[in-house]
């Protein structure tokens, strides 16, 4: 058996909202904090196996090299594409203040 | 001899450690998973399309062409080429159309290669990975920078771009090496078909991992990451930079904190990103969109067989050249100075992709000097109009000029015409500008009316001064515009001078 | 329109002219006009764009030319496939006004068979739910039971067969959101192997799971529509390649010799009238020739807890690219990250921010290998427990659910109790498997029961076979559902 983490508290799910960006509010914090911690406690039966010789699988079919000729096609309508966007300038999609640079 | 300035300085007792991580640009027609095509200096957002958009729904579909040159490049780096898969990074940016990018994670194409410095100096490159670029971001505001923005605009036509991360290991330890590292790279990536090796542009970008520690220390210092490094130049001055705000620190009792720094080339110094986000968890996973890449023992072979020769062994070609191993070598004024000429002749030509045209000249019978200089000093002036050059008309060229039919200056205006052209008849286009060999008679002349006019020149150089010679030829070349040949001239005074 | 027919019987009368495809297409809009609104199946019904599709339809048979093999065929879309210029919303605010500027593949196909689509169907918010309930346009009802849900998470998909909307419709199935709702409204819903049908134009839920089917009145009309959407796709990188499927011409070939293991596991946890229904399901196969036995693959128990790592992970960042720059809904806020989230938190329901969270949560450092690096290994071994099982069966049987439909509220505001509706249907997800769920009689209320089939990766060919001798021993089966009104 391998260890079992600890139950979720409020202020990780405080973190996991930052990291998702969502906010939430104090009733909602609660709330997600018990029925979070309710189905993990319900996935402690996976999460406490000893798995160590198993091998993951990410992709049920087991299929390699898929890949497409450096051949362009067509995309899409400019004007299609931004007018679909919340806010548009200089044919570009305008966005409020970045407050930090690119990680 | 030391082609890269500057760099290598290390306080006493410290010693510099130095990792570089390079980005570079594929040079595919189309995105890494899309068909939009590469070219993002277009109209904004007009190519796009829902892959590269993000837009629900969309998915991404991998490029041969540019899994084939990461190849070619894990290939030119001596890279075990290995089967490989593609993860999600997740965070959110703007510039990042899914708030994810796909890129390799644990297991990359290219692992466990090296690269060897023009000095011998061997860098381990630990992995050369395959991921994709993100969009464009300007920034409205008086600055123009990204802090006192107002808002900024974004524009994915660069979204998707198909990159090769070069991390190299923290094998380096001057500025100097680094310098020759990004230099060696770059070279080896233009020569690959790779990239376009454009620094300027960003087409190809330069992370450093600087760190010091004290020259007793067995395990390295922290390491700051500098970015925004915008040339080869900025790259040595940075870490210069660095290395010394880091002993100055330590040496002060302070600590280095693990942080990404920009270098601003305006100051002259690394600068700290104040980031009012939350520390960065990446929960890389992989990606369920795209399959693994398994390269064969075929696959390889065929990516290896395009491969031309890589620029040292162009360069060590063109060396071999020039020491006259053929006889056509020539031998005149081979001093140190001329050595360091000829070596940055070489890089310049090599780098330019155009060493075939001097290899040609010179199994023609052309001297290899005159074949390396007018190639690194007049042909690369329009380097792409040099590729295309028809080699003959370039022989022939080199070939009037060596026996003297030709002036420098002649032959210098005639190459214009021939990359202009692409090609055509040297011959005729001399005689076409008037550029005929000046007869032996007026040759003769003409001299005599130079010594004439320079009595005291004259009698030094009789006295044994024979660098007075250039007063001569220089008067002689200014009355016959150009049209002398500048040896002709020597022997008449040697002559003269019995 | 008076008899029920098949969709292949229907489409071959829409080609050699005798009924016109407007005459079709306006009996089912007569009948949406009718129960749409106490049912609620359709986020969007695109009546005039249907009757452009069947007069063109109608047009290509007047000039002699074949419309395809679905032609005239009315077709309810999950409204989670892209549809150009038409609303595509997942049933979220977070895409309200959303044109998408493609077809999906599977759009694209039926509409080159001559299908006519009559509109986006009602679902759990981005495919997350088991009742339909997390629509932020409101809940379906089941047309068996208005006071029920149809299930989900492609509740109005199968309620729109149910009713008779449509006699067939798309659905996606994660985790069962095909073949629970398709149980629980009394229809026919199939889950193909991962990879025949591609997902380009699906918008993703969890990537490695989601795989798009038909919803039917029959066995023979969701085999029908498999062989048309099916086939390789090269905008999906996991697309298998081979060739398109054709599963109506093997669909009479019947089970003698075949062996048919009956799933112990999914046996245990479901309503004593459903097992029961099961069994008999089971002794109608062995009577056509198929040899029965039990069956335990102990590991599909652990299914539930993997399924609930990997999807929410996987759709924590499908769903990143919501965040008010491109498209759909912005709420404005001083800067980007502060847009971000306040588009976010209004956009998402609770359900969705819910799964958003725990993905996050088990890809995030420090849990990710206690979690999501767990369930991964968990779906080898969920594979291997059905590679042992069908080493000695061909196609394995069991409920589809373990309760019929149940109350509008009743489980919405427990998870973990909605999660267990799915507790017989994901572990197919896991493995990439096909598997189909026939409407087999009703429970005592008049409820609809399904009964599931399951078969190993690429055996559609035989598990509609089973399907199909299923079928033709349900209680109450007359020859077709939901057809023809």
């Amino acid at each position: 058996m391998t260890e079992h983490p600890g139950r979720i508290t409020r202020e990780d799910v405080a973190h996991v909202a930052r990291l998702a960006r969502l906010r939430l509010t104090d009733d909602e914090l609660d709330l997600y904090t018990g029925q979070l911690g309710v189905i993990l406690d319900h996935a402690a039966d996976v999460a406490s196996l000893d798995l160590d010789g198993v091998a993951p699988t990410a992709h049920a079919m087991a299929v390699t090299n898929v890949l497409r000729s450096d051949t362009p096609r067509p995309g899409l309508d400019r004007d299609e594409v931004l007018a679909a966007a919340p806010e548009v300038e200089q044919h570009r999609f305008r966005v409020p203040r970045i407050l930090g640079e690119a990680p | 001899m030391d082609r890269y300035q500057g760099g290598g300085v290390v306080t006493e007792g410290w010693e510099l450690v130095i990792g570089l991580e390079v980005h570079c640009e594929l040079r595919t027609e189309t995105k890494l998973f899309c068909g939009c095509r590469n070219l993002f200096g277009d109209e904004p957002n007009s190519n796009v399309c829902p892959v590269c958009l993000g837009l629900p729904g969309s998915l991404p579909v991998l490029n041969q062409r540019a899994v084939e040159l990461a190849m070619a490049i894990g290939t030119a780096l001596h890279c075990d080429i290995r089967p490989s898969t593609f993860h999600r990074k997740n965070y959110f940016y703007p510039d990042q159309a899914k708030d994810y990018q796909i890129s390799q994670y644990d297991e990359p194409i290219n692992v466990d290669g090296w690269l060897d410095l023009p000095d011998g100096f061997r860098v381990r490159v630990e992995r050369a990975h395959l991921e994709e670029d993100t969009g464009k971001t300007t920034h409205a505001g008086a600055s123009g920078r990204i802090h006192g923005a107002d808002y900024s605009l974004v524009d994915y036509n660069r979204s998707g771009v198909p990159l090769v991360e070069i991390v190299s290991a923290p094998d380096m330890r001057t500025a100097v090496q680094a310098r020759a590292y990004a230099t060696e790279l770059r070279a080896i990536l233009i020569a690959s078909g790779a990239s376009d090796g454009k620094m300027e542009e960003g087409s190809m970008r330069v992370d450093a991992n600087v760190s010091v520690r004290r020259s007793t220390d067995a395990t390295f210092g922290t390491r700051c990451e500098i970015k925004n490094l915008n040339s080869v130049r900025s790259l040595g001055r940075a870490i210069d930079y660095e290395a010394q705000r880091q002993v100055a620190l330590l040496e002060s009792g302070g600590v280095v904190e693990q942080q990404t720094r920009h270098w601003d080339e305006g100051t002259g110094r690394t600068e700290t990103l104040r980031s009012k986000e939350e520390a960065y968890d990446y929960r890389y996973f992989r990606e369920p969109d795209l399959v693994p890449v398994v390269p064969d023992a075929e696959w390889k072979a065929a990516v290896a067989d395009t491969l031309g020769l890589m620029p040292a062994q162009r360069r060590a070609r063109l060396v071999e050249l020039l020491s006259g191993g053929n006889g056509a070598g020539g031998n005149d004024g081979d001093g140190d100075g001329d050595g360091e000429l000829r070596v940055d002749q070489i890089a310049t030509v090599v780098d330019l992709g155009l060493d075939d045209l001097v290899v040609g000249a010179v199994a023609a019978g052309v001297p290899a000097t005159l074949a390396l200089a007018r190639t690194a000093n007049e042909a690369a002036t329009d380097a792409e109009a040099a590729r295309r050059l028809d080699g003959s008309s370039y022989v022939a060229l080199l070939t009037l000029e060596a026996s003297g039919s030709l002036s420098a200056t002649q032959a210098k205006v005639v190459l214009g015409d021939l990359l202009l052209a692409g090609g055509g008849d040297p011959a005729m286009l001399a005689k076409e500008k008037g550029f005929e060999a000046m007869s032996a008679d007026s040759l003769v002349e003409t001299v005599g009316q130079a010594v004439a006019a320079e009595p005291d020149a004259w009698a030094r150089y009789c006295d044994g001064e024979d660098k007075l010679a250039q007063v001569f030829v220089g008067k002689v070349m200014k009355a016959t515009r150009g049209q002398a040949n500048g040896k002709a001239v020597v022997a008449e005074l040697q002559r003269l001078r019995g | 329109m008076s008899e029920a027919s098949s969709v292949a019987e229907l489409a071959t009368a829409v080609r050699n002219g005798t009924r016109s495809a407007s005459e079709v297409l306006e009996a089912h809009l007569a009948e949406i006009d009718e129960s749409e609104p106490s049912i609620h199946a359709f986020n969007l019904v695109t009546g005039d764009e249907a009757r452009r599709q069947a007069a063109a339809v109608d047009a290509v048979v007047a000039s002699g030319g074949d419309p395809g093999l679905l032609a005239g065929v009315p077709v309810a879309l999950k409204d989670n496939l892209c549809t150009r210029g038409i609303p595509t919303t997942c049933s979220s605010r977070i895409l309200e006004g959303w044109l998408p500027p493609y077809d999906a593949t599977v759009v694209t196909r039926l509409r080159e068979a001559g299908a006519v689509m009559v509109g986006k169907t009602n679902m759990d918010e981005f495919a997350m739910g088991s009742s339909t309930e997390t629509s932020a346009t409101g809940p379906t009802r089941n047309p068996c039971d208005l006071s029920r849900v149809p299930g989900g998470s492609s509740g109005g998909s199968a309620a729109a067969v149910a009713a008779g909307f449509a006699p067939l419709a798309l659905g996606s199935d994660t985790g069962g959101s095909i073949r629970q709702p398709a149980a629980l409204c009394g229809v026919v819903g199939m889950k193909p192997t991962y990879g025949t049908v591609s997902r380009y134009g699906l918008v993703a839920f969890a990537s490695s799971l989601d795989q798009i089917g038909p919803f039917a009145g029959s066995v023979a009309d969701a085999a029908l529509c498999f062989d048309v959407i099916g086939g390789h796709d090269e905008a999906d990188s996991t697309s298998l390649n081979r060739p398109s499927p054709r599963l109506l011409s093997v669909i009479d070939d019947g089970v003698e010799g075949m062996t048919i293991g009956v799933l112990t596991e999914f046996l245990d946890g479901a309503d004593p009238v459903i097992a029961e229904r099961t069994r008999m399901a089971a002794e109608a196969l062995a009577s056509a020739g198929a040899r029965v036995e039990e069956v335990s693959v102990p590991e599909v128990a652990l299914a539930l807890s993997a399924y609930y790592l990997i999807a929410p992970a996987e759709a924590s960042s499908n769903l990143a690219r919501y965040d008010g720059v491109r498209f759909g809904l912005r709420v404005d806020a001083e800067d980007t990250v502060a847009m971000n989230t306040a588009t976010r938190s209004a956009g998402f329901g609770a359900e969705v921010k819910r799964r958003i969270m725990l993905g996050t949560y088990a890809l995030s450092a420090g849990y990710m290998d206690a979690y999501y690096g767990k369930a991964l290994r968990v779906r080898t071994l969920i594979i291997e427990g059905f590679s042992r099982a069908y080493q000695r069966c061909d196609v394995l049987l069991g409920p589809t659910t373990p309760t019929t439909a149940f109350p509008l509220g009743a489980k919405v505001g427990d998870p973990m109790t909605m999660y267990l509706s799915d507790v017989c249907t994901i572990p197919t997800n896991l493995a990439g498997h096909p598997a189909i769920s026939v409407p087999f009689g009703t429970d005592d209320g008049g409820l609809p029961v399904g009964v599931q089939l399951l078969a190993p990766a690429l055996a559609e060919s035989t598990l509609v076979r089973v399907a199909a001798v299923v079928e033709a021993a349900a209680p109450g089966w007359t020859g077709t559902r939901g057809v023809g009104s």
